[in-house]
Order: C-alpha cells, then sequence, then structure tokens
C-alpha cells in the first residue's frame, strides 16, 4: 500500500487502552487525540500512571497481554496500525517506526555484542550482506558521538557506561531510518551532564536523518529545551495540547500551570514554599465522574463535576480540556514568573 | 575584658574522611576520598553530585551506617569513628535517615500504627524507663499530625498508601525520638512533580517548626537549593566546591559545577542549552591522577593532570578545589 505524503506522519484519533480488572473493563487511556507533523519533536508529559507509556506501546502495536482492548485510530501516514495483522506491523516496527527505552540494560540482551543486535535489526529489513550491516552499524554508532565505534560494536551491553550504552540504542532505532522515533524516557536513569548529551543528539536527528521524534517525559524542563509541541497527559486524558513556548507561557489547563508552578525555581528568588498540587491523581478505576483533576483543582465548581470537559481551541494548534476558557475566565498567562527563573 | 563566646560546636564533623570497598581482583573502590566538612547545628547542608560521586555513602558514613575505612566522624563533639555498637545506640535517637525508597523501608506487614510506635518501644524514654504505652499512642497520633497525615491511616498498611504519602510515613518515623540530624538520601527523587513540592515544604516546614538540622542527599539541584542553605559539590569521592546555596550556584568557580547546573534542563522555553560537558564519569577503580575532573574539564592544563587540587577559599564560607578558577559572573 502506498504511503500517503499528504497526511499527518502519525495522526491518533480517540485512542482508549482499556484492562481487564475487577470484573470490568478499567480505561488506563480515555479518548486521546493528536497529530505529528514530518520533522518535529512532540512531548508527550504526564506522572506515573498518566498513560503516556501504553500509549506508545499501542502506536508500536506493543501491547498483547491479555483481554486488553485497544480502540480509536492510530494513522502511520494514512495508514491504520490499530488491527494490522502482526506480521505487516513487524515490517513496519523497527523500519519505519522505533522506539528507544529508559532502561538500555534492559532493552538489549546481554549474551551477544552491541554491534550483533545492531546488525540483526538491520538485516532483518533490508537485503544486505553481514559486511555491509556492520558497516553501517559502525558509521551509525560513530554518528551518534560514541568513540571508537568499531570497538564499541564489538563490546558487550555490561561493558559500556549508561550514556554508551544509550547512543548505542538511539543508534539501533536509527539503523533502518525510521521516520518516526519513539522515545520513552530516554534520559530518565542517566546523570544530568550525560542527559544533556543525549537531548542534544535528539535535537540534532531532525537535521541529520529528517527524524521526527515523539519524547515521552515527566521531566517540564526536558521538554522546554527539547520539543516543538507539547501534549500533556493527566490521568488518560489530554489535559493540554499545544506549541511549547505557548503551553509553558500560557497554560489553558489549571493542572498544567499548577504542575509548572510546583518546579522549584534554580534561578530568580527562592520561595518560602513552593506552590504544590494538594492529593494525588486518582488511579483509572477511581477516576471522578467529571474532569480528573477537578479534586486538586484551584478553580473547581460545579460545571467540573459532571462530564470530562472536551479540548476547547485557545489558539493555533493550542486546546485544553478545561470549562474556565468557555466561561470566559481563562489563567491568567504565566509568562512573568518564568523569566524569572533564567540564568543571569 | 571580655570573655570571648565559646566556639560553637559543629553537630557533625568529618575529618579526613575515606570509605573504601573491596571489589574483587586486588582492587579497591574509594567511594569517599578524605572528605572533611562540618554542620552547624540548624544548618540545611546539601549534598549534590551525578551517580558513584560518593553523595550516598558520605551520608551513611556520617551516621556510622557503614563503617569508615579511615578519617573520623564526630557527632555532638564527640569522636563516634569506632564506637562500638552499644554505645553507639544511645545515640541514635538524636540521628535519623530517611531514605529514597520509602516502600523498601517499611514493613508491609505492620500497620502504620506499629512501624511508627517500634522505635518509641525499642529506645527508652528521657527517664531512662521503658514508655509507657499512653505516651507511645500520644507521640504517635502527633508524629501524624506533623507530616500532615489522618489519624484514621494509622490502622492501615503501607501498600494502602501512594508513594508521597509513604514517604511523609518514613518522615514521621524518623522524628519519632526527636532526632537532631535528619540524613536524607534523595528523599523525593522517586516521586512525581506534583508530589515532590508537598514532600519538600514538608522539609522545610519541618525545619523550622522543630529546629532540625538537614543534611540532604540529592542529585537535583533545584530541590537542593529549595531546602538548604549551604551545598556541596562532589565529584569522584571529593567536595569539588562548597558554599552557601545561592553563591555556588549562581556564582560556581569550578568547571564541574558551572557543568552541572548548566547541564539542568530549565523549565523555560528559549533558554538554549549551551554545549554539553563531553565524556562520562571515569570510573572510582580506577580515577584519573591530578584533578579528578581534568578527563572532562573544558579549562584543564598540564598541571591538572598530576597535581590534585584542594579546597581552598574563594570567597566568604565558598571553598572550591581548582587550580584555575572560573572569574565570577
Amino acid at each position: 500500500m502506498p504511503a500517503d505524503r499528504s497526511a499527518p506522519l502519525l495522526d491518533v484519533r480517540d485512542l482508549c487502552i482499556g484492562f481487564p480488572a475487577r470484573g470490568g473493563m478499567v480505561p488506563i487511556v480515555d479518548h486521546v487525540s493528536f497529530t505529528m507533523p514530518e520533522a518535529g519533536i512532540l512531548g508527550l508529559v504526564g506522572e506515573s500512571g498518566s498513560g503516556k507509556s501504553v500509549t506508545a506501546m499501542a502506536i508500536m502495536g506493543l501491547i498483547d497481554a491479555p483481554g486488553v482492548r485497544v480502540s480509536g485510530s492510530v494513522r502511520f501516514r494514512g495508514r491504520e496500525l490499530i488491527g494490522l495483522p502482526p506480521r505487516q506491523m513487524r515490517r513496519l516496527r523497527g523500519r519505519d517506526i522505533a522506539m528507544i527505552f529508559q532502561d538500555p540494560m534492559t532493552a538489549f540482551t546481554p549474551v551477544y555484542t552491541i554491534g550483533w543486535q545492531i546488525d540483526e535489526q538491520i538485516r532483518a529489513h533490508e537485503r544486505v550482506t553481514r559486511a555491509q550491516a556492520r558497516a553501517r552499524t559502525v558509521r551509525i554508532l560513530g554518528e551518534m558521538g560514541v568513540p571508537d565505534p568499531e570497538r564499541v560494536a564489538r563490546r558487550y551491553p555490561h561493558q559500556l557506561s549508561g550514556g554508551l550504552r544509550q547512543r548505542a540504542m538511539i543508534a539501533m532505532a536509527l539503523s533502518c531510518n525510521p521516520t518516526l522515533l519513539i522515545a520513552d524516557e530516554p534520559t530518565t536513569a542517566l546523570d544530568v551532564t550525560v542527559q544533556a548529551q543525549i537531548l542534544d543528539l535528539i535535537r540534532s536527528l531532525r537535521g541529520m536523518h529528517g527524524s521526527s521524534v515523539l519524547l515521552i517525559t515527566h521531566d517540564m524542563g526536558v521538554v522546554a529545551q527539547t520539543c516543538d509541541s507539547t501534549l500533556v497527559l493527566y490521568s488518560g486524558r489530554v489535559a493540554e495540547t499545544g506549541p511549547t513556548a505557548r503551553v509553558f507561557d500560557r497554560p489553558g489547563h489549571p493542572y498544567t500551570a499548577a504542575l509548572l508552578d510546583s518546579i522549584p525555581p534554580l534561578y530568580g528568588p527562592r520561595p518560602d514554599r513552593l506552590p504544590a498540587i494538594s492529593g494525588t491523581p486518582p488511579t483509572p478505576m477511581d477516576r471522578p465522574a467529571g474532569c480528573a483533576f477537578g479534586p486538586r483543582c484551584a478553580h473547581v465548581h460545579a460545571a467540573c463535576t459532571t462530564t470530562p470537559p472536551a479540548l476547547v481551541p485557545l489558539g493555533p494548534d493550542h486546546a485544553a480540556a478545561c470549562v474556565l476558557p468557555a466561561e470566559g475566565t481563562p489563567l491568567p498567562p504565566r509568562i512573568l514568573r518564568a523569566s524569572n527563573d533564567t540564568c543571569p | 575584658m571580655t570573655a570571648t563566646p565559646p566556639a560553637p560546636t559543629a553537630l557533625l564533623a568529618v575529618r579526613n574522611l575515606s570509605k573504601t570497598y573491596h571489589v574483587g581482583h586486588g582492587q579497591h573502590l574509594t567511594a569517599v576520598d578524605g572528605i572533611s566538612l562540618s554542620v552547624m547545628p540548624g544548618e540545611m547542608l546539601g549534598l549534590v553530585g551525578e551517580s558513584g560521586c560518593g553523595k550516598s555513602t558520605l551520608g551513611r558514613c556520617m551516621l556510622r551506617l557503614t563503617d569508615i575505612s579511615a578519617g573520623q566522624v564526630m557527632f555532638e563533639g564527640r569522636d563516634i569513628t569506632t564506637l562500638p555498637e552499644r554505645h553507639l545506640r544511645p545515640l541514635r535517637p538524636r540521628m535519623q535517615m530517611v531514605f529514597q525508597d520509602s516502600s523498601a523501608c517499611l514493613n508491609p506487614r505492620r500497620r502504620v500504627r506499629d512501624l511508627l510506635a517500634e522505635p518509641l518501644r525499642v529506645h527508652p524514654g528521657p527517664d531512662g524507663r521503658r514508655r509507657p504505652g499512653a505516651d507511645i499512642d500520644r507521640r504517635v497520633h502527633d508524629l501524624m499530625d506533623l507530616v500532615g497525615l489522618s489519624a484514621t491511616a494509622l490502622a492501615r498498611y503501607p501498600h494502602e498508601f501512594s508513594g508521597g504519602q509513604r514517604q511523609r510515613i518514613n518522615i514521621a518515623r524518623a522524628l519519632a525520638l526527636s532526632p537532631r540530624l535528619i540524613v536524607a538520601d534523595e528523599p523525593v527523587s522517586a516521586l512525581d512533580v506534583s508530589v515532590q513540592a508537598q514532600i519538600v515544604n514538608l522539609f522545610a516546614d519541618l525545619q523550622a517548626r522543630l529546629g532540625l538540622t538537614y543534611v540532604f542527599v540529592a542529585h537535583d539541584l533545584a530541590v537542593v537549593r529549595q531546602v538548604s542553605n549551604r551545598v556541596a559539590v562532589m565529584y569522584l569521592g571529593t567536595i569539588v566546591e562548597i558554599g552557601p546555596t545561592d553563591s555556588v550556584l549562581h556564582h560556581p568557580v569550578h568547571p564541574y559545577t558551572a557543568a552541572l547546573t548548566a547541564a539542568v534542563p530549565r523549565p523555560v522555553v528559549g533558554a538554549r542549552p549551551p554545549p554539553p560537558l563531553g565524556g562520562d564519569i571515569p570510573s572510582p577503580v580506577n580515577r584519573p591522577a591530578g584533578c579528578r575532573f581534568h578527563t572532562r574539564c573544558p579549562y584543564a592544563q598540564d598541571r591538572c593532570r598530576v597535581d590534585e587540587p584542594v579546597l581552598r577559599p574563594i570567597r566568604p564560607g565558598h571553598e572550591a578545589a581548582c587550580h584555575f578558577p572560573l572569574a565570577p559572573s
């Protein structure tokens, strides 16, 4: 089937993922929709349990637990991925859509060398000789900033540092030149100076390979410095989506605003107390009937408690699932506070 | 003639403290390498650095939770370096620890009430006798109040709580015996951002109410800034820079501190990050000679490869171990 070039790279519509529990279906991901343009970096942010990793697994067709129900639509260049036969999905996975994980130690098998594993992926998708595959492996490792790539290719995963392992995993993901790279918390297990190197690498991918990146993270700092656009998930639903600068300066959802406010500032005046969000996110089983953030929201009122609010457009590509803008009382901009936290 | 006031005694002081582990094949890993520092009563000291820098080991050595290879630990002016456990035990109520993994610290088969009462049952009361049950019960209720948990939670088990609430229970248990010193090892790094702020505020509130002294071990510089008035930056087992929090974090003079603060991704759009520091942290088993940071330092010179720098004063209360400290920005 020829790919439709006019369609967005990735178009997710009403994605719902339900897990069986307590004799019913628990909606872990609840009507999530978003699109990704070509050569863009989209940040998928949320706290643990918000459904961000499960969303990525569903896009990759990697959910095969018994009884799980995945519904909605995931179109990759116009081609529907939900319900795609495993054989066809396998051909796509690794070649057109690749994924990297938080822990490169468990993503690589410990019994083969790094080079062997990257060669295998190339040879699974393309008809090349072993020597050709190895040459490409070494070249990509080098492009990922791995020093002495020929030697590293002959090493086992446990012989490399965390930063090098993550670079090797990104090299493996990029070995077949995928159009879309899904990175699930790629820097969470790394130290901050090594994280800076990997984020630098991810930012440069689109220039180097023209790849789009779906970056899953819980760190608003990583999003601000890496992503063109941002999608905030809360309890399995989209809270807000928009261009990153817009979302950070003028958040439309009280959750986004409160989350940004609760991050301690590294620069500027030090507040006596952090504006913390009270309580904890609901589990998918006890999600309230109305807005999932309602019980923790400073602006909660009667209109929030009946049905989950729909996404309301707030500007170009910017929307928030909140009743406040529609009621004519949108949140004030955050621009002033944000500028306090820049390096002197 | 007026008498000079007695010099204030540090609550905790370590002198040339080292901790070495044998890692097999005749090799040694020096996790902490000759560190000296003191913590004054009421002070909040942040220990920061990347993984493997020895910050957690230093925290544990301070409380004698691991044996010390060389050097000295003084608590309330008393040398506890080689004190036998039997004599250390009466001091334990005054020094407590809070760990990162809130569930691993709590026995899953005991209710919160018993978890909080245990230290009160184990250690005698101020009169040297066993505490009466009614006193323990009152204290347990006060502790729950102190950390913002409702008394109805006392009958529940640890797994019934969220990560943030479990960390509150751990803090309550550390406070049970009214300690003077709390060493907290990454107490908020396993928590989600929205919950992390609650626990950071709790640490600040408790310090203000109880006059506690903290040693706060963490890798998140912004969190450390919020709870510390002094910060020590560690790299491969030594302190490379120490001083008042904002002096160190905003005007670092050691190139490593500067790289560390610059590498923190800030939630600010448009602030393009500087070029990242190259290379990886060298193995603590096979440390570089000279300055430990010279393999990654953009300003390293010949002297740095042979001559190990020691901490020297830069500004009041601010010291750094560098031959070529950065000019104040």
